[in-house]
C-alpha cells in the first residue's frame, strides 16, 4: 500500500540573535493510510517544529525549512503556492493544538468558527454549515449542540474547547490529523474522554492520526507505531509493541525508566537520565544523546549513527552500539 | 502501615470559603466558592501524603491554608500539637520554620533579580541570626545537597533550567530543615526525564533528613510512587483515603475508580487489557456544587439518595476512609 505521507531529509531551522537554531535536523518516515502514529519526545526535540513544518506554519524568517520534502498524495507540499498550500491545511491535513483557551478566537462564537471552515473550503451556504457544525458538535460529544453553536469560547470548560477544536479540524473530513500534545492541558478524567474520542473517530472515518506528546503512557494505548525524537532527529521509529517492550535506543530507555510503572514495589528509585539535552544552536557533532549516554564511546562523539534496521521489521534505531546493549541485556 | 507512627499534622474540618463579591463599587458578598470543605486527614512524622484531584478540588487551597497563607473560614490545623489556626502572628513565625513549600512554576517563584546565594540564604535572614560567613557556608552545603554546584551561588535564576530551578527552590525550602516540605505539583512544569531526577532527589532527601512531605500533583502516577498514603479530593471535598497500594488496588469511590484508570499505562498490552472508566460530562462549578454528593453529576451509579444527603465520610477499613453512599 502507498504510504498517505512520505517525508525526506526534513531539515527546519531558525536564525535568531544568539545563531542558527537546528530545530529539525533531516527526518524521514512515512505514514500509512489509516495509522495512529505517536511522535515522542521532550520539549525542545523538534516534535512540534516538524509538524507546523509539514503545515508550513513556520514564520519564515525567523524560520527556514532548509531541506527537505513532504511529499502528500503525490504532490510535494513543500513546494507548493501558498494558494495550493491554504487548500491543504484545514481541508486534507487539519491539527489540533495544545492549548484549547488560546486557539479559539474569543470575539466569535464557537459555531461560526466551526462553520468558516466548511463555508471556505467545502463551498456550503451559511445554513448548511451551521447543520454541519451541529452535527460534528453533535459527533464530538458536546450535549444541545445547538444551544451550543451561539456560545463564546469562553462559555465552554477546558475538555468541550478541545472538543470544539477536534470538531473544527474534522469538519473536512481530512486525511491526515495532526494532534500537538492536545491533552496536555486538561485533566486525567477529560484527558480519558478526549484520547476515547479521537480512536472511536479515527476507526468510524478511517483517517489517519499523528499524536504528539512527550508523555509515553498515552500513546502506549493508542497508537500503531512511535517516532522517539531527540534533538531533532528520529533517533527510533517502530511499532509500539516493539518500541515498549525490545527498546533499542537508550534514550528511550531512559524515558521509560522515569516513569514508574503501576506493578513496582514500594521504594523503587526512578531511573533518571542525568544531565539535561543538548543546546540546539550548538549540537554535538556526534551522537546528539552523547554527553547523557551511559554506554557512550570514543566513535559516538564522532559520527552521528543514522537510522538503521533493528531486529524487527519496521523497527529502526539511530545508535551506533545498540547490538552490543541488547547483549549485555538490559533493558 | 505502622500504627504506632507519630501524627505530625492533624487537618479537623477544615473549611476555606472565598467571598465572591458582585456589584463594582457595592461589593456586596453574595455567594462563596467552597474551596475546601469540611477536610479532615493526619499526616504521620516521616510519611509521604500525596494529595490529588483535579483543576479546581481545592487541593492547593488545603496547602496553603495548612501553612496559614490563607486564613481557614473554620476548623482547625494541629501541627506538632499546636493549634495554629489561633496563633498570635509572632508564634505562627516561629511555626512556619519548621513548615516550608515548594512550589509549582520554577521560573515564578524564583525572584530574578537575587543571586542564588541570597535566594538561599533569605529565609536565613529572616529566622537565624547566624553571621555572614556561617550563611555562606550553609548555602553552599544547600546547594551541595541539592545535587547543584556550589560555585554557582552569585548566578541568576535565568541562567539556570528548569530542573535546576527546582532544584534551588528545594534548596531554599531546606534552608531552615524544616520537618514538613509541602511540595505543591513541583514536577508537573518539568520535562518527563528531569521530573524523574527530582523525584529521585526528593526521595533521597527524605531519607537523609527524615523530612515529612505533603505532595499535591495531578499526575496520579507519580504521586503513587512517591506517596505512602494518598488522599483522593473532588470539588473541595475528601472523597477517598487510602494506603497508596489499597487505593490503587482496591478503590472504593467510583470517583477514585474512574481516576485510576484512566491514568496512563507506559505498557501497550497492559494498556490495551485494562477496563477503562470514561466519566461522562466536566467538573461542576465550585460556584455552585450540586445538591447531596458532590460528584453525582458524573457518578455512574448514583441514585435518589446521592441526590438528597451528602454521604458520610467514613472509615470502612481501618485507615482506609470513603465519602459514598454505597462503597
Amino acid at each position: 500500500m502507498k504510504p498517505l505521507m512520505e517525508i525526506k531529509n526534513l531539515t527546519t531551522r531558525f536564525h535568531t540573535q544568539d545563531g542558527t537554531v537546528n530545530a529539525v535536523n533531516g527526518i524521514s518516515y512515512s505514514l500509512d493510510q489509516g495509522e495512529i502514529l505517536g511522535v515522542v519526545g521532550e520539549s525542545g526535540c523538534g516534535k512540534s517544529v516538524h509538524a507546523l513544518s509539514i503545515m508550513r506554519l513556520i514564520q519564515i524568517p525567523p524560520g527556514e525549512i532548509a531541506a527537505g520534502e513532504v511529499i502528500f498524495d503525490d504532490r510535494d507540499l513543500l513546494k507548493l503556492s501558498d494558494k495550493d498550500m491554504r487548500s491543504v491545511r484545514g481541508h486534507e491535513i487539519a491539527m489540533v493544538f495544545q492549548d484549547p483557551m488560546s486557539s479559539l478566537n474569543p470575539v466569535y462564537t464557537v459555531g461560526f468558527q466551526i462553520s468558516e471552515a466548511l463555508i471556505l473550503h467545502k463551498n456550503m451556504n451559511k445554513r448548511q454549515a451551521k447543520e454541519r457544525t451541529i452535527e460534528l458538535l453533535n459527533l464530538v460529544g458536546i450535549p444541545e449542540a445547538r444551544k451550543r453553536f451561539d456560545n463564546f469560547p469562553h462559555q465552554f470548560s477546558g475538555g468541550m474547547r478541545q472538543r470544539a477544536m477536534i470538531a473544527m479540524a474534522l469538519s473536512c473530513e481530512p486525511k491526515l490529523l495532526i494532534a500537538d500534545e492536545p491533552t496536555t492541558a486538561l485533566d486525567v478524567t477529560i484527558q480519558a474522554q478526549i484520547i476515547n474520542l479521537v480512536i472511536k473517530l479515527q476507526q468510524e472515518l478511517g483517517m489517519s492520526v499523528m499524536w504528539i506528546t512527550h508523555d509515553l503512557g498515552i500513546v502506549a494505548e493508542m497508537v500503531h507505531r512511535i517516532n522517539v525524537m531527540y534533538a531533532g532527529s528520529i533517533i527510533e521509529r517502530g511499532f509500539v509493541d516493539d518500541i515498549y517492550n525490545h527498546t533499542l535506543h537508550p534514550y528511550t530507555m531512559g524515558l521509560l525508566g522515569s516513569l514508574p510503572s503501576i506493578d513496582e514495589a514500594p521504594g523503587t528509585k526512578l531511573i533518571s537520565i542525568p544531565g539535561l539535552p543538548p543546546d540546539l544552536v550548538d549540537l554535538p557533532s556526534g551522537c546528539p544523546f552523547f554527553a547523557r549516554c551511559t554506554y557512550r564511546e570514543e566513535r559516538c562523539a564522532k559520527e552521528q549513527p543514522v537510522l538503521e534496521n533493528g531486529l524487527e521489521e519496521g523497527h529502526s534505531v539511530a545508535c551506533w552500539r545498540w547490538r552490543e546493549i541488547q547483549k549485555m541485556g538490559v533493558s | 502501615m505502622n500504627m504506632e507512627k507519630k501524627v505530625l499534622l492533624q487537618v479537623k474540618n477544615l473549611k476555606k470559603y472565598f467571598p465572591v463579591s458582585k456589584g463594582l463599587f457595592t461589593n456586596r458578598q453574595v455567594r462563596f466558592v467552597k474551596a475546601v470543605d469540611n477536610v479532615s486527614f493526619d499526616v504521620y512524622d516521616g510519611e509521604t501524603l500525596g494529595l490529588v484531584g483535579e483543576t479546581g478540588c481545592g487541593k492547593t487551597t488545603v496547602a496553603r491554608t495548612i501553612l496559614q497563607l490563607y486564613h481557614p473560614t473554620s476548623g482547625q490545623i494541629i501541627f506538632d500539637g499546636v493549634d495554629l489556626t489561633s496563633l498570635p502572628e509572632s508564634d505562627l513565625r516561629k511555626m512556619r520554620r519548621r513548615m516550608q513549600m515548594i512550589f509549582q512554576d520554577p521560573y515564578a517563584s524564583l525572584n530574578p533579580r537575587m543571586t542564588v546565594g541570597s535566594i538561599i540564604s533569605a529565609p536565613l535572614d529572616v529566622h537565624t541570626d547566624l553571621n555572614r560567613s556561617e550563611k555562606q557556608e550553609k548555602v553552599q552545603d544547600l546547594l551541595k545537597l541539592v545535587g547543584l554546584n556550589p560555585d554557582f551561588v552569585n548566578r541568576y535564576p535565568h541562567e539556570f533550567s528548569g530542573g535546576q530551578r527546582q532544584r534551588i527552590g528545594i534548596a531554599r525550602a531546606l534552608a531552615l530543615s524544616p520537618d514538613l516540605v509541602l511540595c505543591d505539583e513541583p514536577i508537573s512544569s518539568l520535562d518527563v526525564s528531569i521530573q524523574a531526577q527530582v523525584v529521585n532527589l526528593l526521595e533521597e532527601l527524605q531519607d537523609r533528613l527524615g523530612l515529612t512531605y505533603i505532595f499535591v500533583a495531578h499526575d496520579l502516577s507519580m504521586v503513587r510512587h512517591i506517596s505512602d498514603r494518598m488522599v483522593v479530593m473532588y470539588l473541595g471535598k475528601v472523597m477517598e483515603l487510602a494506603d497508596r497500594n489499597e487505593i490503587y488496588l482496591n478503590p472504593r469511590h467510583p470517583y477514585t475508580k474512574a481516576l485510576m484508570s484512566a491514568v496512563p499505562i507506559p505498557n501497550p498490552r497492559k494498556a490495551r487489557d485494562r477496563q477503562r472508566i470514561i466519566l461522562q460530562g466536566d467538573i461542576p462549578s465550585p460556584l455552585n456544587p450540586p445538591q447531596g454528593c458532590n460528584f453525582n453529576t458524573r457518578c455512574p451509579l448514583a441514585q435518589d439518595i446521592c441526590f438528597k444527603e451528602d454521604p458520610e465520610y467514613r472509615e470502612i477499613e481501618p485507615n482506609h476512609f470513603v465519602a459514598c453512599h454505597f462503597a
